[in-house]
């Protein structure tokens, strides 16, 4: 018999707990969902956890409960799958023009359409990208282990506080209801994030900004100054316009916001090894296999290096810089056709860049060693 | 009653004769009248011509999408929940119909609001197409031979869905008084003003008179229901307790007997205890000292048909949670059966332990059969079939799932001793 390595205490727990936790933490104070599986753990804790919890009648009406609450000063996190996420769209796009906070978790399921329901995936990472019309970035980060449902949850809120904007924090059916033993003991304190607040005496002008692209905010439930919210283009006053010099500038402000602070919102891990010459790279639950992978690989004697990108959008130039090191890349993803290669190398891609791909099953360390070794 | 200006004074942003500056006129009026202060007020505007009218207004102003303003200054109403707040929307017969939903669920709920509908019974921003609410025999720019359809009747629909108050008024002259009632009820009003677009409808119907229309059109103006004071107000949980707590710890007490990982599959039937089976597997690892991960695999409909779970219990920490081949694998009904007789097909070594009144699949795995079912009944099949498997493999010790058993109520309902028959 093996002696007990140490009489410790770990939990049996799922993601999903740490997520809602860690949400709560970091200063969310509404959760309004709609039931959708692999979702529901979220919804069913965020019921228990959250100061206020609403049940709404649809997505679309979540999305903007969420927005009148962040307009009133809360802060407001929904968790949904794809048929939900496409549903909110449009309204991701009114939060993201008139620079609400909020979080939505996308808990990735097989499609298309309401495909399976009970089966996990990540195959909505190019519907994320393209959410906001105009090609502007949607902050998405991606949590790629349990450690991150506890991390990056917090960061997500934080992100979306400070730049005043929707966030995607992005996940997968296996990622948020697999039980497990894990040690908690070692989690990290969270500081709830603050919505900067404008505190002059000026004139409030909703829209106006200094350096930090980040305009302040006041609530509509405070009686000093006017607020305008607006979703159209518009100017600094809040007020629509055609496509005045002021108003786009201000839209394309939009952009350069999330650019500006990308240092402040980009995590990955990367797991370097000398003299290797292939990166694996993946993300979300991929990357577990991928580690498994990569400890494998170096058991066999292989030499490679692990890249896990959980900031997803903007695209963190990092990536790009590390990948253009090593002569073979090779992507993880459970999809059909390799999303995040997508926006990592465009539809030209690069020589040495390969995919590891499939749907309805998630992708094994054996599929990925089995690329790495290609052609050795 | 005050008297201050709610608007900017400059001139409204619509066509001239248009009777969504009556609306606008009046909306200031019974401002005035109810004596609400300037930022008291926040006014949430729709897509459309009306929409734009948010510019011209000195209170708080909010303006989203086309048919969503109703659910956006529903949001903003249950999260201020205050009562000298006044949510007010402003909203189209296009984005009424589009986002009817929204309408119904904010009478229903009781929000505190006053949606004022504006409805000049077509599409005015976009070149006047008609709307659910234009008229049968109604003329627009896109429909020169008239509405062959009547409209539904909005007041009747909203009171039945709850509302506290709700009025239909032509929207011409002074009716001020009747946007007071709005403004002041509690919960949710709504107020219907009839009117019409000169730059589509009145063009492509000349001559047509407002009342005349609305009269024909069999809609009532009247008062549908007042005075119910049905008030949503902002749930909070009181006493809301962390997520994390040591009612979810375990603690090892015991040993094990494992060098290397050991992935299980447990299959068999909803209702037959699968899953909690593969949960009691897992608490009992740890409490021997190992690392576990436990996935379930079920229709989404989960009380019938197959029910599986993938078990994986090792000494080291486990990176990958799926077991796309199991070492072992345990199959107590038919749809178990059916479930995993693919995996049973890749398995090239490890142990299969079946029902013994079903037939083994192709495999690579020792057959085991196991009269689980008959021991124990249906019910407990799954539960049995672990404490089966884990005197046969020992891979930690007994005791460590004894406890759990006997931690949980089950415990209260079947004898431990019918699960150490083996
Ligand atoms: C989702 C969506 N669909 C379509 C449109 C285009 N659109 C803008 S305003 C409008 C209709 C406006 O009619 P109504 O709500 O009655 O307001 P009015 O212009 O008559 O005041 C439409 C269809 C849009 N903005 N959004
Ligand atoms: S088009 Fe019609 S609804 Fe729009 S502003 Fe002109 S008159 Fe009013």
């Amino acid at each position: 018999m093996h002696a007990t390595t140490e009489s410790k205490s770990k939990a049996f727990i799922d993601g999903s707990r740490l997520i809602t936790e860690s949400c709560v933490r970091a200063g969310a104070d509404v959760f309004i969902g709609y039931p959708i599986t692999p979702a529901n753990l979220l919804y069913l804790y965020a019921s228990k956890r959250f100061p206020t919890m609403l049940a709404a009648p649809d997505e679309i009406t979540t999305l903007q409960w969420m927005a009148g609450f962040a307009t009133a000063g809360h802060v407001p996190v929904t968790a949904t799958s794809f048929p939900g996420y496409a549903l909110m769209v449009e309204s991701i796009n009114m939060a993201y023009m008139q620079e609400l906070p909020m979080v939505i978790i996308l808990v990735q399921r097989l499609g298309p359409a309401t495909g399976t329901a009970t089966c996990g995936a990540q195959g909505d990472l190019s519907v994320v990208y393209g959410t906001i019309s105009g090609g502007f970035a949607l902050p998405t980060l991606c949590i790629s282990s349990i450690d991150d449902c506890w991390d990056l949850s917090a960061k997500a809120v934080e992100t979306a506080i400070k730049l005043r904007t929707p966030v995607v924090l992005l996940t997968s059916k296996e990622m948020v209801m697999t039980l497990l033993s894990y040690d908690w003991s070692k989690l990290s304190e969270i500081k709830p994030a603050k919505v900067k607040t404008f505190d002059g005496k000026a004139p409030y002008l909703p829209y106006a900004y200094n350096d930090s692209l980040v305009p302040e905010f006041l609530s509509v439930t405070q009686k000093e100054h006017q607020v305008r919210i607006t979703a159209s283009t518009h100017d600094t006053k809040g007020i629509l316009q055609n496509t005045s010099p002021e108003a786009i500038e201000n839209t394309k402000r939009l952009q350069k916001k999330h650019e500006k602070h990308i240092s402040d919102y980009t995590f990955f891990e990367l797991d370097e090894q000398k003299d290797a010459d292939t990166l694996i790279i993946s993300y979300d639950i991929t990357a577990q296999a991928s580690r498994e992978a990569v400890k494998q690989l170096r058991l066999q004697g292989k030499k490679v290096s692990f890249l896990a990108a959980k900031t997803l959008f903007p695209i963190p130039h990092e990536y790009i810089e590390i990948a253009s090191r090593y002569s073979k890349v090779v992507i993880a993803e459970e999809n059909l056709t390799g999303q995040l290669r997508l926006a990592l190398f465009g539809m030209a891609g690069r020589k040495g860049v390969t995919g590891v791909n499939g749907i309805a099953k998630m992708i094994s360390p054996i599929e990925i060693i089995e690329e790495v070794l290609r052609n050795e | 009653m005050n008297n201050i200006s709610f608007l900017t004074g400059s001139e409204l942003p619509f066509c001239k004769g248009c009777g969504h500056a009556t609306i606008t006129q009046n909306t200031e009026k019974a401002l005035q009248k109810m004596g609400i202060d300037l930022l008291d007020v926040i006014l949430v505007t729709d897509i459309g011509c009306h929409g734009i009218v948010d510019k011209s207004f000195l209170t708080h102003t909010v303006h989203g999408l086309h048919g969503r303003s109703v659910a956006l200054g529903g949001g903003i109403a249950a999260a201020i929940s205050n009562p000298t707040k006044k949510v007010i929307v402003f909203v189209g017969d296009g984005g009424a119909t589009i986002g009817m939903q929204h309408l119904i669920g904010a009478a229903h709920l009781g929000f505190d609001m006053t949606v004022v509908v504006h409805n000049n019974m077509l599409y005015g921003m976009t070149g006047g197409q008609p709307s659910e609410f234009t008229p049968c025999g109604f003329k627009t720019p896109t429909l020169p031979e008239g509405s062959n359809k009547a409209g539904y009747d909005l007041c009747e629909l909203i009171t039945a869905a709850g509302a506290s108050h709700v009025q239909r008024v032509v929207g011409i002259g002074d009716y001020s008084d009747v946007l007071v009632n709005a403004f002041t009820a509690k919960g949710f009003s709504l107020v219907e003003v009839m009117e019409i677009c000169p730059s589509y409808g009145v063009k492509s119907n000349p001559g047509m008179k407002l009342s005349k229309l609305v009269e024909d059109s069999g809609l009532i103006i009247k008062t549908f229901v007042s005075e119910k004071d049905k008030v949503y107000s902002k749930p909070v949980n009181p006493n809301p307790k962390s997520l994390i707590s040591d009612k979810f710890e375990v603690t090892t007490k015991h040993t094990h007997n494992l060098s290397k990982p050991v992935s299980i599959m447990l299959s068999g039937s909803a209702g037959e205890g699968i899953q909690s089976a593969a949960e009691f597997l897992s608490k009992a690892a740890m409490i021997a000292g190992l690392n576990t991960t436990k996935k379930g695999s079920y229709p989404v409909t989960v009380g019938v048909g197959f029910s599986a779970s993938e078990i994986i219990i090792s000494p080291e920490q486990i990176l990958y949670t799926g077991s796309p081949i199991p070492d072992v694998l345990v199959i107590t009904s038919v749809d178990g059966l059916n479930y995993a007789r693919a995996a049973a097909g890749k398995m090239k070594g490890g142990i299969l332990l079946i029902d013994e009144t079903l037939e083994a699949p192709t495999t690579g795995a020792q057959v085991i059969k196991v009269p689980f079912r008959e021991r124990v009944g249906a019910r407990n099949s799954a539960m049995y079939s672990i404490f089966w498997y884990l005197n046969h493999s020992n891979i930690f010790a007994m005791d460590a799932l004894k406890d759990v058993f006997m931690g949980n109520k089950i415990s209260e309902k079947v004898q431990i001793e019918t699960m150490l028959k083996f």
